[in-house]
């Protein structure tokens, strides 16, 4: 089956609700840091392999959902992620034949430009944090980034 | 949605507009999004209605911590109950003493004060919230709670305490929940003085939550480790005379022009699950000025926080021993 349809457009919102809450979940502090945004890992790999079922309007409404839950300033989990998104919609035929090792580093530089678009943002609006611990989930979201692609791609049949 | 279910060349096919042009048009909307969102406007009430949308699921997220918390008070041992009754009973016997003295010390102090009555509390009223999820890392020291505007009218800039002191203040609230900034948040600061001695200064939050920095005071200033600070009543969110901390630590190195001051708050902040919001009697000379209240304050909460810190500051400067700083706002 070909990917596309009303079943898995709601499978697609069904694994963003629950990314979302994974990533709301209260964890101690130390896990918090080393907490992967799988949210925007989530979001990466349905507008790689399915980018047009929502595009980038998927990464658009999951970083305003963000910055709701995070008490951000409004817009700017959208921007960062919708731009990251775009990057993935724009790429997903390059970056879906890699191995997945190779797909790991893409994941890495995707995030790390999220973030700095988050430090740029947070700069400009005037409440800087310049703690290195900010950088450390674009770490460990490359590296889970394997385990995402397998429980994700069990959800639709492989292509 | 068979439109969706086309062939593999769909990615190929020329229907949608490209990629980057649809980025282009996010990215606008997320930059005006933010512009509003930085300015007091429309977007407050967003924002509002959209905290109340992401309530539920911030229960639901964290319901299995509320629901052990429960379940272990529940099902605790008759024994432990008991230890814990007998201690509460010492402590509640300990505390009607110092009741007792502290009626015997507010008709005195009135009497001082040449009035007819003693005043009576500062807080006006009270209102228990429990603490619905918490985020305490070195960016961010926030808690939600269970309390909104619909509860009571809870406002922005509500101070918030525990049992043992000053907690932080409340930095948005929706219907049925708020967000409070914790006074160990790197982005903010509370004015406070030394019970001691009266000297004014700043404590601003370190980032982790057993911690306050008071950067501002002098090399040579009188303090030391030990000191009980309290909160000076200056700033006009929190009133005079709450305690914040207690000062851990002094360096003072002669080479730089200011102590570096450490203090640790008496506020349980990562253990509290209740927390309690206050209400000021308006006319009482210890409550927070509510002046700057009713011109127009900032929007983003941040801001708030950065307008009050040099006013303080210099308040502090200008006039270090000055009794009452301020009085009723008439």
């Amino acid at each position: 089956m070909i990917l596309g349809g009303r079943e898995s457009r709601l499978m697609i919102l069904t694994t963003v609700v629950i990314a979302m809450v994974l990533s709301v979940l209260p964890l101690p502090p130390w896990l918090v840091i080393v907490r992967p945004a799988f949210l925007v890992l989530v979001v990466l790999y349905w507008s790689s392999m399915t980018p047009h079922a929502f595009g980038i309007f998927l990464g658009w409404l999951s970083g305003l959902a963000i910055d709701v839950f995070q008490g951000a300033q409004l817009g700017e989990h959208a921007l960062a992620l919708s731009f990251i998104t775009y990057l993935a919609v724009r790429f997903h035929l390059q970056v879906r034949a890699k191995p997945i090792f190779e797909q790991s580093i893409f994941v890495l530089i995707a995030l790390l430009l999220y973030e700095t678009l988050l430090w740029w943002i947070d700069g400009w609006s005037g409440h800087a944090l310049n703690s290195p611990t900010r950088w450390v989930h674009a770490l460990t979201g490359a590296l889970i980034w394997p385990i995402v692609v397998g429980v994700l791609g069990r959800t639709h049949s492989p292509r | 949605m068979a439109v969706l279910g086309g062939g593999s060349n769909r990615s190929h096919s020329g229907r949608d507009s490209s990629p980057g042009f649809r980025f282009t048009l996010y990215a606008i909307l997320s930059v005006v999004v933010m512009y509003y969102d930085q300015r007091d406007s429309w977007l407050t009430s967003l924002r509002y209605y959209l905290s109340a949308a992401a309530y539920p699921v911030q229960v639901a997220v964290s319901s299995p911590q509320a629901l052990y918390s429960w379940g272990t008070e529940s099902f605790q041992s008759r024994k432990s109950l008991r230890a814990e009754n007998d201690a509460l009973r010492v402590r509640e016997r300990e505390l009607s003493l110092n009741q007792m003295r502290f009626a015997a010390l507010e008709v005195e102090n009135a009497r001082l004060r040449a009035l007819r009555n003693a005043l009576p509390p500062v807080a006006e009223r009270s209102l228990v919230a429990e603490v619905v999820s918490v985020e305490l890392n070195p960016l961010r020291q926030r808690l939600l709670i269970n309390k909104g505007e619909r509860d009571g009218a809870v406002f922005r800039r509500q101070a918030v305490v525990d049992a043992r002191g000053l907690l932080g203040q409340v930095v948005r609230v929706g219907p049925w929940s708020a967000e409070i900034i914790l006074i160990t948040d790197p982005e903010h600061a509370v004015p406070v003085e030394i019970v001691r001695n009266g000297l004014r200064s700043i404590a601003v939050g370190a980032g982790n939550s057993g911690e306050l920095l008071l950067p501002y005071l002098a090399v040579n200033s009188d303090i030391k480790p030990g000191d009980l600070l309290v909160t000076s009543g200056l700033g006009g969110v929190f009133p005079a005379g709450y305690p914040v901390a207690k000062v851990t630590g002094i360096k003072r190195d002669p080479v730089l022009l200011l102590a570096q001051v450490r203090a640790q708050p008496l506020a349980t902040l990562e253990r509290d699950r209740e927390v309690m919001l206050l209400w000021f009697a308006q006319n009482h000379p210890a409550s927070p000025s509510r002046d700057d209240q009713k011109t127009g304050l900032p929007a983003n909460p941040n801001d708030v926080l950065r307008v009050l810190t040099p006013a303080a500051a210099e308040a502090a400067a200008a006039n270090p021993r000055k009794a009452q700083p301020d009085k009723d706002p008439e």
